[in-house]
């Protein structure tokens, strides 16, 4: 024992060394799925109020165009304005009035360079935030939150390498997923596209609706580039994302007022 | 002595503060991120006791892993070049003397000699940084340049902060 001490205290700078960076190493190991990202909790209240300091100082600079982006989403509601308003199916009489309720938030930090980015956003549980909401830009859906402190929350971009979210054809509804694309780093990927479909160039891909998080029909890209594979039975297309990544500075948090009776009813189903 | 502290925590956070909140949201074309916070170790004194130049270094990435989300990816990164730079040093500088509390600055080293001694650290922090964030090695080559041209990016960006760092401190020495 005392020889092992000896020894160590020797060579303290490599065990120290080695020491640190097993630490590291084991630190990671907590961001490497989804779910272990999830139990992680990335949101702090810390780092969450410096960058609402400093976007306090730039966010000026972004008006005109914050203002632009505002005007044409007004734009696109009034225009979608009748649709919402039909008169309602008198057949279920019980359904709630809307599932989802839209929770405005502004962007205190995005990064696009990364491989795991990240969105900061000024809500918190104070507001209502939960982890596994859906976050969506005027254009598409924009990310999932993963963490949230009592002000502040941080939801996982999609231009991120654990993204995988259930998407549907627009044209056809066939069902595929969305991740994102390593080597486009701005892109995504259509992949477990069936064999017999043909995709082109600009057909849009929406939320499929399945996993909760985001309604269904919801824009997330449209199809950059298509080539059908010869030995495979699941072809994938090359996505760009709706969401204009470089230049988001207000977005909306989708709560799911019917996510907690959707989940216990396929809990209870799936014990059976 | 007090003076040695009072620069690097000030230099620190400064850092800090500008790598996480400018160069890795600002974009520079491509997805280039110079990690400009590195100039922190390198700046470190000759003289600083090894094992404590490992824990600023594991500090510091835990600093950067603290904003971008990435728990221990930075710190793994810079902990190990801080592990290779007292051999960095003796390898490029074997005959350099230096006094107590001298850093490795470039007015110490020379633009030439820093640059070497920088882009040599920063390469190998970049190397392990994109191999523990991404994985697999499908896309080698492309792996290789994204390494390469990113490291250049940081060597620069450090020589430009370095410049001015050392810029300040000649002004003030003419004052006296």
């Amino acid at each position: 024992m005392r020889n092992l001490l000896a020894f160590f205290l020797k060579h303290q700078f490599f065990s120290l060394f080695i020491l640190l960076e097993i630490t590291s190493v084991m630190m990671l190991m907590n961001s490497f799925s989804y779910q272990r990202m999830l139990g992680f909790n990335a949101a702090s209240d810390i780092s969450g109020e410096i960058y609402n300091v400093y976007n306090g100082m730039t966010d000026y600079f972004n008006l005109k165009k914050q203002n632009r982006q505002l005007l044409n989403e007004n734009a696109r509601l009034r225009n979608t304005l009748l649709t919402n308003y039909l008169p309602a199916d008198s057949n279920y009489p019980e359904k709630k009035d809307s599932a989802f309720r839209y929770i405005p938030a502004i962007v205190i930090r995005n990064t696009v360079n990364h491989v795991s980015n990240f969105i900061v956003l000024n809500k918190g549980k104070r507001q209502g935030i939960q982890k596994e909401m859906g976050v969506l830009s005027d254009k598409g859906i924009a990310g999932i939150i993963i963490g949230v402190s009592e002000n502040y929350s941080v939801a996982m971009s999609l231009l991120n390498i654990h993204t995988h979210i259930s998407a549907r054809i627009k044209k056809d509804d066939q069902l595929v997923n969305v991740i994102w694309s390593e080597k486009h780093r701005r892109r995504g990927q259509v992949v477990d596209i069936p064999a017999h479909i043909q995709l082109s160039e600009g057909d849009t891909i929406i939320t499929s609706g399945n996993s909760f998080i985001f309604p269904a029909g919801m824009n997330i890209g449209v199809v950059h580039d298509f080539e059908k594979s010869k030995n495979h039975s699941l072809n994938k297309a090359g996505l760009q994302f709706c969401t204009d990544f470089n230049s988001l500075h207000y977005v909306y948090i989708i709560k799911s007022l019917d996510k907690k009776e959707k989940m216990k009813l396929l809990e209870e189903t799936g014990d059976e | 002595m007090n003076n040695i502290y009072v620069k690097n925590i000030v230099r620190f956070v400064l850092l800090i503060l500008f790598q996480v909140l400018v160069l890795d949201t600002v974009q520079f074309g491509g997805y280039v991120i110079p990690y400009v916070y590195l100039l922190f170790i390198l700046l470190l004194p000759f003289d600083t006791n090894k094992s404590l130049l490992l824990l600023l270094a594991f500090f510091t990435g835990l600093s950067i892993d603290f904003f971008e989300n990435t728990m221990g990816l930075h710190a793994a990164a810079v902990v190990f070049i801080a592990f290779a730079r007292p051999g960095v040093i003796k390898f490029y500088f074997p005959t350099l003397e230096y006094t107590k509390g001298e850093e490795p600055g470039l007015s110490k080293l020379g633009v030439t000699g820093f640059l070497k001694y920088a882009f040599t650290l920063i390469l190998l922090h970049q190397i392990l940084l994109t191999f523990l964030e991404v994985f697999n090695f499908h896309d080698f080559i492309e792996t290789l340049s994204h390494i390469f041209i990113n490291a250049l990016a940081s060597t620069l960006g450090v020589l430009v902060v370095a410049m001015l760092f050392t810029s300040q401190k000649r002004r003030k020495r003419r004052k006296r």
